[in-house]
């Protein structure tokens, strides 16, 4: 029988400072993903392929709901559709609970599609039309006003309505983080917030029951979201004392991190990032010391996307190629690139192989298949030899890849979701090229 | 391929370069194939061993084997 093989290679060693810290080096290999093995995922679906663990999509949900729960007595989460608008993972959330937070009139229609009755949809965004405002409030749906020319479009769509739509003012603030996100709803320090509500309670037309802010996204410090609740918190009370209008809840947004490795970051996100139950002291302390009246506490409503979707995703890929760069790097070229990880602008994505390996790794550059110098998965990652065919898996991927990836020189592949039983279902099928082309028109002289 | 006269390699994979001072590690097969090449035992004469010891393709042999001479090139290990 024939020995194993492995790539003859040669690794230059390099002196540099001893670092106690991070993870173990090398890759572990990761042979199944909630039991079903890789290989058979690649086998039926093809590569590249997303998979979605319901499992673990059910687990940070419940865990959220843990962390801010035994805080504060009602908390509401809102799915921020954005992140991950695939059927199957909003339906999942809403089964556990979630309301739907959507951004666009597409969204609201998809929020519709899932089964979330109007009032439990939160409309977000700072460009939504005067049909978006027509069909939000027709289904009941809690507008978040963002801006002055909005607020006035809502007036002139609710005059003559039966109904009062429901509002929530968006409210930028200092919460302690820079650069200050200034550019979502109406400022609260210098008072534009203040006249806003002013005109809502006065013009009559319109019910105030909110107020939401969203500082930023991938907010490191818990911090910052106790100063913005106890913000918001004061206006709530504010609009009590001068308004005589009770806000019914306080939106604190979204922007909790997962535990992916921004760029440039110098410790692996597993080691730095706050746990959710940080953010929920936080925020629940800066409320419960606000000064509410028994049994006037407002509900917390948060908009948490990333830290409940990154985790259950996974992205398969196969190795198309190898190559050494002209200065000696090796250069791995996968069947996927920035066109579906377009989160690999911002994240070192924590990539395995899924079968075993010497110990032996190189520093390679990993490039994905478009024909385009941007398509850079990772500038430098330590990877054992990897051969054409061989798989990967690239983790937490469940955020922003499936709603931002792009339709660009190749075609968007299957998604898959593991259910708790082991079962793996199609989700999203694999786009075709008559998929693509199904919209386009020809002129009639270019026909023949 | 012809390693320079003052390299030194080891049997666990480590070379040294003392003209440089820069230091290498092998993986096992390319520890074997530079010392194989220090004996003066020429390339056909390797492939053709390995290929009968190793799980591989011959097309595979010979990528890895051109993509090995590009990294002796690149780190000045080869006369």
């Amino acid at each position: 029988m024939k020995q194993p093989y492995e790539r003859p290679t040669i690794r230059k060693l390099t002196a540099g400072a001893l670092n106690k810290f991070g993870p173990r080096a090398g890759a572990r290999p990761v042979t199944a993903l909630d039991g079903v093995l890789v290989e058979e995922l690649v086998a039926r679906f093809g590569s590249p392929l997303f998979v979605l663990s319901e499992r673990q999509l059910r687990r940070s949900y419940q865990a959220a709901m843990r962390a801010f729960g035994t805080r504060y007595p009602q908390v509401q989460l809102a799915w921020s559709y954005k992140t991950n608008y695939l059927n199957a993972v909003c339906r999942t959330f809403h089964q556990e609970g979630a309301w739907a937070e959507v951004v666009s009139g597409m969204e609201l229609e998809k929020a519709l599609l899932n089964g979330v009755p109007g009032p439990h949809i939160l409309f977000n965004g700072p460009g939504k039309r005067r049909s978006d405002l027509e069909r939000a409030c027709a289904v009941g749906a809690v507008i978040h006003l963002d801006n002055a020319d909005e607020l006035h479009l809502l007036l002139d769509v609710a005059a003559g309505r039966a109904v009062r739509p429901r509002v929530a003012l968006r409210v930028n603030l200092d919460a302690g983080i820079v650069p200050q996100w200034d550019r979502f709803g109406f400022n609260l320090e210098n008072g534009e917030a203040w006249q806003a509500l002013g005109r809502i309670v006065a013009s009559g037309k319109l019910e105030l029951v909110g107020l939401h802010c969203h500082i930023g996204t991938y907010v490191l410090q818990a911090a910052a979201y106790g100063a913005a609740a106890a913000k918001l918190a004061a206006l709530a009370l504010r609009c009590q004392r001068e308004l005589h209008t009770t806000i019914q809840y306080l939106d604190l947004g979204g922007g909790f991190p997962s535990t992916n490795t921004l760029k440039g970051a110098y410790l692996p996100a597993t080691d730095t990032v706050p746990s959710l139950d940080e953010y929920a002291e936080a925020i629940a302390g800066a409320l419960l010391g606000a000064g509410f009246g028994s049994g006037e506490l407002p509900v917390l409503v948060l908009e948490a996307g990333r830290a409940l979707v990154d985790d259950a995703g996974s992205l398969i890929g196969t190795v198309l190629a190898n190559k050494r760069l002209a200065d000696g790097r090796r250069a791995t070229i996968l069947d996927f690139g920035v066109n579906l990880l377009f989160t690999s602008f911002w994240y070192d994505h924590h990539i395995s192989p899924t079968r075993e390996f010497s110990n032996q790794t190189e520093p390679t550059v990993l490039y994905g298949p478009l024909c385009m110098n941007i398509d850079m998965l990772r500038e430098s990652i330590a990877l054992p030899l990897l051969a054409p065919g061989d798989t990967v898996v690239v983790h937490k991927v469940g955020a922003y890849n499936m709603s931002q990836w792009q339709q660009f020189i190749n075609l968007r592949p299957n998604v898959v979701m593991l259910d708790q039983a082991g079962q793996v279902h199609l989700i999203r099928a694999a786009e075709t090229l008559a998929y693509l082309q199904q919209l386009e028109q020809v002129p009639p002289h270019l026909r023949a | 391929m012809k390693l320079k006269k003052n390299i030194a390699t080891s049997e666990s994979g480590f070379i040294f370069n003392p003209a440089t001072g820069d230091s290498f590690s092998a993986n096992p097969l390319a520890a074997d194939i530079l010392a194989r090449v220090k004996d003066g035992q020429d390339a056909a004469a390797i492939k053709a061993d390995i290929l009968e010891h190793y799980d591989v393709a011959p097309g595979q042999l010979e990528k890895d084997w051109d993509d090995l001479l590009a990294q002796l090139r690149e780190f000045n290990l080869l006369d």
